[in-house]
């Protein structure tokens, strides 16, 4: 992949990250007599950044959206050849965005309970490490960045968390920390035995490594191991999933937020950016069983979700779900597969942070999340109920809405793989809805009784907070078009990275059925089969279909 | 050489005095305090002076180093007895830094606890002294002199608080084993003089390389003594039984000291002894530093993660570091000898910082170190909290610490070296410890301060003083600077290593 640097502001990135930061040392060093500034100025150095990203979107060239753009490289500790790498591409552009601007919103949107100062000061430290996360094309650099945002995440939980929220913090910073302890080591082992096999110097440029493929077939197998381990501890894949609803349920809204929508990425990030590109041999190899363990989130984490008594803990839930659908689509290892695996992580963070910050509205109202607790609150709060109706069905993958879009193409991608697994997992959309519309069901619909009857509805602030989210639900169920045209390009370029460098490998696309797009659906009435290229779905005209389908379920 | 015989009479070799400075401040600065403490009455000088003096000496031989290390030039004493090479001197660096850092806190530390300063801080200056002695030293002989001074000294600091009985049982066990440790590194030096004719490090080295010992039983046996002599020193399981006692009895700014300036010497003498003098039977030794590192690493975590009281912690995670710079050792080669030194710097600096907090949280008689007292600092001493939280994630490793850098340096020598479970024994240990620090962070900021009342003037404001809030105010900026910026200690840990 080549690179390109920004000729207006080639820093962008880098200041990206390093704003929050900054801001984050600035309110450490406020005065301890003005309480009432430090929300305003976390909000200021959030919102730079998530200027900084939209600014960054609207530069993006979609034309070149495979290779690396704002590209930047500095030295950083040059006897490791350890350097300071930063780009964009279509994988990571909009989870970067997403990432930008969901953290104003969830700083908009949740108050500090208490002692405000260090709660904002970690909440920046955290949009620092996520951003420098998905910016990073430096192993090393991603490594720091990945364990770091541990730090901030289990101070939050356990400092302004709810029950065991300790234990929770613990759980949560020792179950990814001994992932990502095997990850650095086989980081290491990749830039030695890469050195060695090339005859150059040590380097961790993720570019230089992945592109070569020194690497002996057995070694690399091992190595992308290692690496999806600490992935799929952050993902997070069955069976290493067990603290995901501890921390959710235990964090607070904010907390919760952010786990969900942006620090669940980092994992299925990771295995795109740092298994499939840079192991794409181990990848095919390994792809029955990812997306087996795939399939298997997807169903436990339904019928789990469906079990629940606790609203938060049922979200918490249905986010394994969820991310299975991610991990099958990526590991379809097609150009189906991995656009909506990609779409589903901007889908999933938008959709489930919603989530996340209505339930803490209930909770803030009611002080209980116990479902058998909470009923008839559509009456006395219409406008909530409604707000967490569209939420819940993007979240169920309603067409017309985000979910769908990117379920739909992991669902055909994965069909084209492994065809007996996507029907399991197709089976997986419906359990999605049963859960969530139950749970729905339960929350709002009834006889309003006791202190229920006089739940307040939405503030005018929380409703200014989820605008943007339904915005992005309806906007991109709608007309896909500008975020998938962006996607692909890399998404193409992945996958023509894994044909060449595996032999035998071809993209699996449809060979009996010519293959379908978003497209041919919506016209499928019309026809029933058309002619497919053979190269997979290239080109999404997503925009209609979810319109066309709107009625479809 | 030449012939000694033509030589007569006999010319005492000449010695460059200057570049012997790092050994000749420290020594002369304790003989000095000594003579001033004992001559003149204690009315006429300030209690503060012997900590002064201690920071001003260790700075002088700091200074002295950095003029040395730029002079550039290896200067050998004594016939080439000592040896201040480059790797001396970044050890020397660390030995007196840790001095300097250890001495700020003990006038206050020394009047609330009633240890007498004038004491310690001689026997802090000769431990200093030996301990670069010991990073000097070029002949087996020089080393065990270097090693005696400084363990004696260390022995008689470690009892050195005479109100607690912990302190007189720390000294006795550190003294009974490390006399007998002492023991087996004089064997082993023995048994390898046998082999190989010499006690010089080099010329050890050059035997070796030059012939192939046919019956090499007795090198091996020395071998195995000297390791076992300095695994007693450097705490390395499974002969780190005194460590825990030891470290939480004697007063804290001597276990300080112990955990940094006393480790790096004895790490650079395994360094001497098995990296280069033995360097070509790497082969040899390799799988015993292998185990050894596995069982100090796993040892050290597990304990740390059960104990319920800091200092404890903190000593079980020194033998977990220990653990973490075996796997450089083990790595035999010049980038794990430069993981090695970088680990001692960065490790020096935390450690001092984080029993620094524990030694101004200590109580009256430096006891009151169990995690309970730690229960809600964060609301008490919001900085303090934070100082010690960001020195245990260093420990723990976390990126953007000089910790995280250290165990990258000795996880890519380890890898580098192909011991690859080592690095992965090391870095699933690293968890195991991260759980310990955790449980401490927990204490100070997830937990409220139960026994408010009983010592509520004692703990919920613990003075802090200016000396030992200086030193933890540099520990952590080192910390976080050597983690965001490690090229500068990395270029030297690698210059000094002779990559």
């Amino acid at each position: 992949m080549s690179a390109t640097a920004s000729t207006s502001f080639p820093a962008v990135l880098t200041v990206l990250v390093l704003v929050p930061a900054a801001g984050a040392l600035v309110l450490l060093a406020m005065p301890r007599t003005r309480p009432d500034l430090l929300k305003p100025v976390a909000l200021v150095a959030s919102a730079v950044s998530a200027v900084l990203a939209v600014w960054m979107l609207a530069e993006f060239d979609a034309g070149s959206a495979a290779s690396f753009q704002f590209w930047q490289q500095h030295e950083w500790i040059t006897g490791w050849g350890i350097s300071w790498q930063v780009g964009v591409d279509g994988l990571s552009l909009f989870l970067v965005v997403m990432t930008a601007l969901i953290f104003p919103l969830a700083i908009v949107g949740v108050d500090a309970e208490h002692s405000p100062k260090p709660y904002y000061a970690w909440m920046l430290v955290l949009e620092a490490g996520c951003l420098g996360t998905f910016v990073a094309l430096d192993l090393i650099m991603f490594f720091v960045f990945f364990e770091i945002v541990l730090v901030p995440m289990y101070f939050l939980i356990g400092g302004w968390g709810h029950g065991r929220r300790a234990y929770a913090a613990t759980k949560f910073f020792l179950f990814t920390m001994f992932g990502s302890a095997l990850m650095l080591v086989a980081i290491v082992a990749v830039a030695f035995l890469h050195s060695s096999a090339s005859g150059g110097a040590v380097t961790f440029d993720l570019t230089a490594i992945a592109e070569s493929q020194v690497l002996a077939t057995n070694t690399a197998r091992w190595l992308f191991l290692a690496f999806a381990l600490a992935f799929a501890v952050k993902v997070p894949l069955f069976p290493v999933h067990t603290w995901l609803p501890d921390a959710h349920t235990n964090a607070p809204t904010a907390g919760s937020v952010i786990l969900a929508a942006v620090m669940l990425k980092l994992g299925t990030y990771g295995l795109v950016r740092f298994g499939l590109y840079l192991f794409p041999e181990a990848s095919v190899y390994f792809a029955p069983l990812m997306v087996t363990l795939g399939v298997i989130g997807i169903i436990y984490g339904a019928i789990a979700a469906a079990m629940q008594r606790d609203l938060k803990r049922l979200v918490a839930y249905s986010s394994v779900a969820h991310l299975g659908f991610i991990v099958i689509g990526t590991f379809a290892l097609n150009t189906e597969g991995l656009t909506g695996g990609v779409l589903q992580m901007v889908n999933h963070g938008v959709s489930t942070g919603a989530l996340f910050l209505l339930v803490g509205m209930i909770y803030e109202r009611r002080h209980t999340r116990e479902i058998s607790d909470l009923g008839g609150l559509q009456k006395p709060a219409p406008l909530l109920a409604a707000v967490f109706m569209v939420v819940m069905l993007s979240s169920v993958g309603l067409p017309g809405l985000n979910g769908f879009v990117g379920e739909l193409l992991v669902l055909l991608g994965a069909f084209n793989a492994h065809r007996w697994w996507a029907v399991v997992a197709a089976a997986g959309v419906i359990l999605a809805a049963v859960y969530l519309l139950w749970a729905y069901q339960r929350v709002f619909h009834g006889p309003a009784s006791g202190a229920n009857a006089e739940t307040p509805d939405l503030r005018w602030r929380e409703g200014l907070v989820m605008a943007p989210f339904i915005a992005a639900i309806v906007f991109m169920g709608v007309y896909p078009k500008p975020v998938i045209e962006r996607v692909e390009p890399a998404v193409d370029a992945i996958i023509a990275h894994v044909e060449d460098n595996v032999a035998g490998f071809a993209e699996p696309v449809a060979d009996v059925h010519p293959s379908v797009s978003l497209e041919d659906l919506a016209r499928s009435d019309k026809a029933d089969h058309n002619g497919g290229d053979g190269n997979g779905v290239t080109d999404h005209n997503g925009d209609d279909g979810g319109d066309h389908n709107g009625g479809g379920e | 050489m030449g012939s000694v015989l033509a030589q007569l009479p006999v010319r005492t070799p000449p010695v460059d005095w200057t570049g012997l400075l790092p050994v000749l401040l420290p020594g002369a600065g304790a003989l000095v305090l000594l003579m001033i403490r004992s001559l003149v009455p204690s009315r006429v000088v300030p209690a503060a002076l012997d900590a002064v003096w201690t920071f001003a000496v260790a700075g002088a031989g700091l200074v002295s180093v950095v003029v040395l290390w730029q002079r550039d030039a290896v200067v050998e004493a004594f016939g080439g007895q000592l040896v201040m090479d480059r790797m001396a001197l970044f050890v020397a660096a660390v030995v007196l830094g840790s001095v300097a850092l250890a001495a700020p806190t003990l006038p206050r530390y020394c009047r609330r606890v009633e240890v007498a300063s004038a004491e310690l801080c001689v026997l802090m200056l000769l431990a200093a002294a030996g301990a670069v002695v010991m990073a000097g030293a070029a002949d087996l002989i020089v080393l065990f002199l270097g090693l005696e001074t400084m363990s004696i000294a260390a022995y008689v600091m470690a009892a050195l608080n005479l109100r607690r009985l912990e302190s007189l049982e720390a000294g006795l066990k550190y003294f009974v084993l490390g006399a007998f440790s002492t023991a087996f590194l004089l064997f082993g030096i023995a048994l390898v003089y046998g082999a190989t004719g010499t006690t010089n490090l080099d010329g050890i080295a050059s035997h070796l390389d030059a012939f192939i010992l046919l019956r090499d039983g007795m090198l091996l046996a020395g071998a195995a003594m000297l390791l076992v002599g300095l695994g007693f020193k450097v705490a390395a399981a499974p002969f780190h039984a005194w460590a825990p006692d030891t470290y939480v009895g004697a007063p804290t700014p001597v276990t300080a000291l112990m955990a940094s300036a006393v480790k790096a010497a004895g790490f650079v003498a395994l360094i001497r002894v098995f990296v280069e003098a033995l360097g070509t039977r790497a082969d040899d030794w390799r799988p015993a530093v292998f185990a050894l590192a596995c069982a100090t690493l796993a040892v050290g975590s597990v304990l740390a993660a059960v104990q319920s009281d800091a200092k404890r912690v903190l000593a079980y995670s020194s033998i977990s570091h220990a653990g973490f710079i075996l796997v450089g050792v083990q790595a035999a080669s010049d980038s794990g000898v430069a993981a090695v030194l970088f680990y001692l710097a960065a490790y020096a600096v935390i450690a001092v910082g984080s029993f620094t907090v524990v030694a101004v949280l200590s109580g009256q008689r430096d006891d009151r170190t169990g995690l309970d007292t730690l229960a809600g600092l964060a609301a008490r001493r919001p900085a303090l909290a934070l100082g010690l939280t960001i020195l245990l994630l260093a420990q723990a490793g976390v990126p953007f610490t000089s910790g995280f850098v250290a165990k990258f340096s000795v996880i890519a020598a380890a890898v580098e070296a192909r011991s690859y479970w080592l690095a992965v024994v090391a870095m699933v240990s690293a968890v195991v410890a991260a759980f310990a620090y955790l449980r401490v962070v927990v204490a100070m900021y997830f937990r409220d301060s139960g026994d408010e009342t009983e010592t509520a003037a004692e703990t919920s404001k613990p003075s802090v003083g200016l000396g030992a809030g200086a030193v933890i105010v540099a520990a952590v900026l080192l910390t976080v600077a050597m983690g965001v910026v490690p090229s500068v200690l990395e270029s030297l840990s690698s210059t000094a290593a002779g990559l």
